[in-house]
């Protein structure tokens, strides 16, 4: 399942996507993201009958993820984003 | 006391035909969404009752409200429930559920029971968010994305605008459909704005149905760009209670250049049809 968080407003649209059939539940972008924006669950909350556990991005974190993911957005020199970068099973895409 | 022209008139259903007491699980579905909250009562898989209300502010009364509301006619009691899930916003406040699964699955889930195994976009447009999914035969969720941060395209926005035009809720969508031709759509999606906008609309001379039309197709062009972000894939069913205004399903129809299926049931209680289907397959699964 592609689980897309985040929102749509006036000033653009800002997702970022989990692909839950890759994603193992390793863990490994809520420890690099300097922004705590992802955690793990036990269960999916979107798919009831998954049972192995599952990164997510907080809910509180949903609604301002342009702002929490801006320093690391990579502009000009940047490298790539850490969190796509840390997961091995390439599951976390951004659309902005 | 004035008017209320926003109020959206509460309904409750149930089967005559189901003699419930022969069935073998009964099962409640619950959504305590941010406007309305519909209870649903199935036996095997069969829809048996519903009922539909408005949410105030108190989540748990809400969610029992609307379960009353579904028992009443089918003589059902807490007692005979063997397992009650919740969904929406108040999910996790449903004092006689076992269960809290997010809305997104459960939308999926309902739409697959009402509009059949073929459907595999579903734009739910609920009181105050909106989601795009994308499900299997199963009524499995494949894709989704939600836009709860903006109420542009959603039944609150409607709301909003049936107060401020004097039009009954129930009336809008015809209303909005007798312009001769199609306004421009208000340039600003956001309630707040679009709603000034409006009233700048109403004083420049605008009549009320091209307000309306106007309002309406930049709502419909505001959903049309959330769904685009996925992808529109055949079948296509609307869900939540906009579907019910044929001047946002049909702009929106329009712009996309497909028809959505054509409902049989509530569109509302898709969210609480989608519980209580995952309530069966739960109760199954513990062996109840």
């Amino acid at each position: 399942m592609l689980a897309n968080y985040g929102y749509q407003d006036g000033s653009g649209d800002y997702f970022i996507t989990i692909d839950t059939d890759k994603c193992t539940g390793c863990g490994d972008c809520v420890t690099t993201c300097p922004a705590q924006v992802f955690e793990i669950l036990t269960e999916d909350p979107h798919d009831p009958f998954r049972e192995e556990p599952v990164a997510v991005v907080k809910s509180s974190e949903k609604k301002k993820i342009k702002y929490s993911c801006g320093p690391c957005k990579p502009v000009g020199e940047r490298p790539p984003s850490p969190c796509v970068v840390s997961c091995r099973a390439g599951a976390i895409s951004h659309n902005w | 006391m004035a008017e209320e022209f926003w109020r959206w008139t509460e309904s409750r259903w149930t089967d005559p035909a189901i003699d419930w007491k022969a069935g073998k699980i009964v099962t409640g579905g619950v959504d305590v969404g941010s406007v309305s909250s519909q209870a649903v009562i199935m036996v095997d898989g069969q829809l048996l009752a519903y009922g539909n209300t408005r949410t105030g502010s108190d989540s748990p009364n809400s969610a029992m409200n609307a379960m009353n509301m579904a028992m009443e006619d089918a003589k059902v009691t807490y007692d005979d429930l063997q397992y009650t899930v919740g969904t929406g916003y108040g999910r996790v406040n449903v004092p006689f559920g076992q269960r809290a699964i997010t809305e997104i699955a459960c939308h999926a889930r309902g739409a697959n029971f009402m509009y059949g195994p073929s459907v595999r976009t579903v734009l739910d447009m609920g009181g105050q968010d909106c989601k795009a999914i994308h499900c299997d035969a199963q009524g499995k969720v494949t894709n989704f994305l939600m836009n709860d941060k903006c109420a542009a395209g959603t039944g609150r926005g409607m709301e909003v605008f049936a107060d401020l035009l004097n039009v009954s809720i129930n009336d809008m969508g015809e209303l909005s459909l007798q312009v001769a031709e199609e306004p421009p759509p208000v340039s600003s999606t956001c309630v707040v704005f679009a709603k000034s906008e409006a009233s700048g609309l109403l004083r420049a001379g605008w009549p009320k149905e091209k307000v309306l039309a106007a309002y309406s197709s930049a709502m419909a062009h505001r959903v049309v760009s959330l769904l685009e972000r996925i992808g529109v894939e055949k079948e296509f069913a609307i869900t939540g209670g906009i579907a019910k205004n044929i001047g946002v399903v049909s702009r929106i129809e329009k712009e996309l250049g497909i028809k959505a299926l054509k409902p049989t049931i509530d569109t509302q209680i898709a969210g609480a049809l989608g519980a209580a289907l995952f309530a069966q397959a739960l109760a199954k699964k513990s062996g109840k």
